[in-house]
């Protein structure tokens, strides 16, 4: 396989996740914005944190509205990591390594970008958001299943994969990073409603809201949350989980091509610390310390990838 | 159903459906211009699910545009098509020998049939050819020959495409939304397949591969890239052939040979198909500007280290010029006269022949000789007043740069738009495939149509659309 397609798998399945994960924070802005008494613009302010865009929104607008942060984050071409920035960018990739690529893959990813393109060719109105995010998540759903249930499991299939789960770690590891306070055991705020919305926010970023319960009841506590995200190994999103992932499908590669470069050593390194991370350990370390240092971690991972199966010169 | 005296591939001039048709139009008949319509419309779906688009020069890159797809096939008779066949073959080989001849001793000029100017003046002459034997002696592996049909049985070549044909991925993609939307039509009718083309294409570039190279030599496309208005084309080939697809930075001369950078390092390249013009081939040897390329390539080549499909310099066989030497080409190398005819051409570097260009010139048609894509044309029975003046102008300051020819009543081929049937004009570009083990011609080939009435015109870039093109099994 070529370098430059390993290196367009990689970076399409990212965005098609990035993308994914961007409408799952809109969704989860506009449940609060709802159901929440008080709840006010500012939990927007913290929605758009969560995604990591609050920067370059703030270089286009005074002010955070509900209205001018979903838009930021569904339709915006300035902002990168928008849906229909990530969508673009996915089918970009895909038309590069197309040849790479079963017929049904491509039709799905080409369909979910026309797709987006129409839906969110105009802001969206609140009326409207349901009915578009549904069909969004749809869309991005139907180019998994082509994916899992057309494409060999080959070297293809491994870019792919890994790009999928380190654009997946990255993200809940950022969640947790831009979070991390309201999981710190704090006397004054325990209980408290506020609290309460926070770590909704947080679970409901990640899809994990529903696994959460079944696992912890309904028992909200800032540690579970932590561990769950963190250290489950069930749960598809957790670091732990991820970076599991990534591990085998660098193994697979291992397998395939008959070598051992460094970044399968890397991997193999940060997903077995895990056999010894406790949560308690984590909060004595330092929540955000040890967040960080992942974070660190996947991209140096990531940067380690790319020099070994050649993506660029 | 033809227009004044215009010959209809459907109905002939005034003497009713002809044979080839008959049993299409008896199904039509029995259907309903509805669904017809809907089906229509389905069809320009599917063509932009699958993504058969072309990238529009000079427009943002997020443009792309479809091009138009009538659901009425171009039929043509097994007998029709075994005359064309041969013609072609014939037209084929005796390219490949003249760009053979013309790197070499260049015997049809010592022989007085060609003027040497024609060759030694001719920008599309590429000197760095001469003396190269190209691997397997080919030089033109993918061919297609632009063909115009005035009659029952007149067929005219209009242009030969030696450098790198486009389309095939048309041709191909029209069949597999035919044989999706109307598969009843491929049960009544006995059309013959195209759908091997990207197998045979594959197994032709193989066998031209050079001395040294694997029992499975390693095939590759060299596309310009993404925004490169083919580019669906040269995806889909890769694909269809299920060889690589890249770019010049994948590539690097490593060890003598041409190799491409994979996730396990370098790979070499037997035969390299390539999508870039000659000029951007090898920023060393050609255009240093050049990022489409990859440096050293052409010393791998003459050293016979890799075989590039076309061979560069071909475009001295394509060029307009050259072209209306081409009975007299076709006679030299095969010893026969040219089963298929040329339209008369007048070149416009001839003194009397300029004098008759400009007399005559609204009844003309006027081309640049290294233009392609219906650009820099001159229709004389369309042109206003101002632009025959221009042209006057633009002959006069370059005669040699101009070619002229009558203008040709094309045929045309119904196509359904709202009014239903309606007779609009058409071309026919069949490829060819050549290696050293023959020569193979895909039955049918690319009909363009000109969408606009009365349009000569079927360039996509200026509003042709495409049709289905059926060959019956007799």
């Amino acid at each position: 396989m070529l370098g430059k397609t390993a290196n367009g798998l990689f970076w399409m399945y990212r965005y098609l996740e990035r993308a994914e994960n961007t409408s799952r924070l809109v969704e989860t802005g506009q449940r609060i914005a709802l159901t929440r008494m008080g709840a006010s613009d500012s939990e927007w302010r913290s929605v758009l944190q969560t995604a990591g865009v609050c920067d370059g929104f703030d270089m286009y607008h005074d002010a955070v509205t509900k209205e001018a942060a979903i838009d930021w984050m569904l339709r915006s071409r300035d902002n990168p990591s928008s849906v229909l920035s990530s969508l673009t960018g996915a089918r970009q990739n895909a038309r590069l390594v197309r040849t790479a690529l079963t017929h049904e893959v491509w039709e799905a990813v080409n369909a979910a970008y026309m797709d987006a393109t129409t839906l969110l060719a105009r802001r969206v109105s609140e009326r409207d958001l349901p009915e578009v995010m549904g069909q969004i998540r749809q869309r991005a759903a139907l180019v998994r299943g082509a994916t899992h249930g057309t494409m060999l499991r080959n070297d293809i299939y491994d870019f792919a994969r890994i790009g999928t789960f380190l654009e997946r770690a990255d993200n809940t590891a950022r969640i947790l990073d831009v979070k991390y306070y309201v999981l710190l055991p704090s006397v004054t705020a325990v209980g408290s409603s506020i609290d309460n919305v926070q770590w909704e926010t947080i679970l409901r970023s990640v899809s994990a809201h529903g696994g959460f319960r079944m696992v912890y009841d309904n028992n909200f506590d800032p540690k579970d949350i932590a561990r769950f995200l963190i250290l489950d190994q069930r749960m598809p999103r957790s670091l732990r989980f991820c970076v599991r992932k990534i591990r085998d499908n660098l193994g697979y590669l291992v397998s395939g091509y008959g070598d051992r470069p460094p970044s399968w050593r890397m991997a193999d390194h940060i997903e077995r610390a895990f056999l010894s991370y406790d949560i308690d350990a984590i909060f004595s370390y330092g929540l955000h310390e040890f967040i960080r240092k992942q974070l660190t971690l996947l991209s140096d991972l990531g940067h380690q990838v790319e020099i070994d199966y050649r993506f660029y010169e | 159903m033809g227009q004044d005296n215009t010959f209809d591939e459907m109905w002939g001039r005034e003497d009713g459906l002809r044979a080839p048709y008959r049993s299409y139009s008896a199904w039509l008949e029995g259907e309903d211009p509805k669904r017809l319509r809907a089906k229509q419309r389905e069809a320009e779906r599917l063509f932009r699910l699958t993504g058969i688009t072309f990238n529009v020069y000079g427009r943002s890159e997020a443009e792309e545009r479809l091009i138009p797809f009538d659901i009425v096939p171009r039929i043509i008779s097994g007998q029709e098509w075994q005359k064309l066949r041969r013609g072609i073959e014939q037209r084929v080989r005796a390219i490949n020998a003249f760009l053979h001849d013309i790197y070499h001793e260049q015997e049809i000029v010592k022989a007085g049939r060609i003027p040497q100017e024609m060759i030694s003046r001719n920008a599309a002459f590429l000197p760095h050819m001469i003396g190269v034997r190209p691997p397997g002696g080919i030089y033109t592996h993918i061919v297609g020959i632009d063909l115009v049909r005035t009659d029952d049985d007149q067929f005219y070549v209009l242009e030969d495409n030696a450098r790198t044909p486009s389309g095939v991925s048309y041709m191909l993609e029209n069949r597999e939304t035919m044989l999706q939307m109307f598969p009843e039509l491929f049960s009544q009718n006995r059309v013959q397949p195209v759908q091997n083309y990207p197998a045979h294409l594959r197994q032709s570039l193989a066998a031209c591969a050079p001395a040294g190279s694997a029992e499975r030599p390693t095939v590759a496309v060299l596309t310009p890239g993404i925004f490169n208005s083919a580019y669906f084309e040269h995806a889909f080939l890769a694909d269809q052939m299920g060889v690589e697809l890249v770019e010049g930075h994948d590539l690097a001369i490593v060890d003598g040979h041409v190799a491409m950078r994979t996730t396990m390092g370098y790979r070499r390249i037997d035969v390299l198909y390539r999508r870039v013009d000659d000029d951007f081939l090898d920023p060393l040897n050609f255009n240093p500007e050049s990022q489409l390329g990859v440096p050293g390539i052409m010393d791998v080549y003459r050293a016979g280290r890799i075989t590039i499909a076309n061979a560069p310099g071909t475009g001295i066989a394509d060029d307009k010029a050259i072209y209306s030497y081409m009975p007299e080409i076709v006679e030299f190398y095969t010893g026969e006269r040219a089963l298929l005819e040329n339209v008369p051409t007048w070149r416009c570097a001839e003194p009397d022949a300029l004098a008759y260009v400009l007399d005559n010139l609204e009844d003309l048609v006027v081309k640049e000789v290294h233009g392609s894509g219906g650009y820099g044309m001159l229709i004389g029975p369309t042109a206003t007043k101002k632009d025959l003046a221009a042209f006057r102008r633009k002959l006069k300051a370059r005669p040699s740069n101009y070619i002229a020819q009558p203008t040709l009543s094309l045929s045309t081929v119904p196509i359904f738009n709202r009014a239903g049937l309606t007779p609009r004009h058409v071309d026919l570009r069949p490829f060819v495939l050549m290696s050293p083990g023959g020569i193979r011609i895909t039955p049918g080939g690319l009909t363009r149509v000109a969408l606009k009435k009365g349009s000569l015109v079927v360039n996509s870039s200026q509003g042709g659309g495409t049709k289905d093109t059926w060959v019956l099994e007799d």
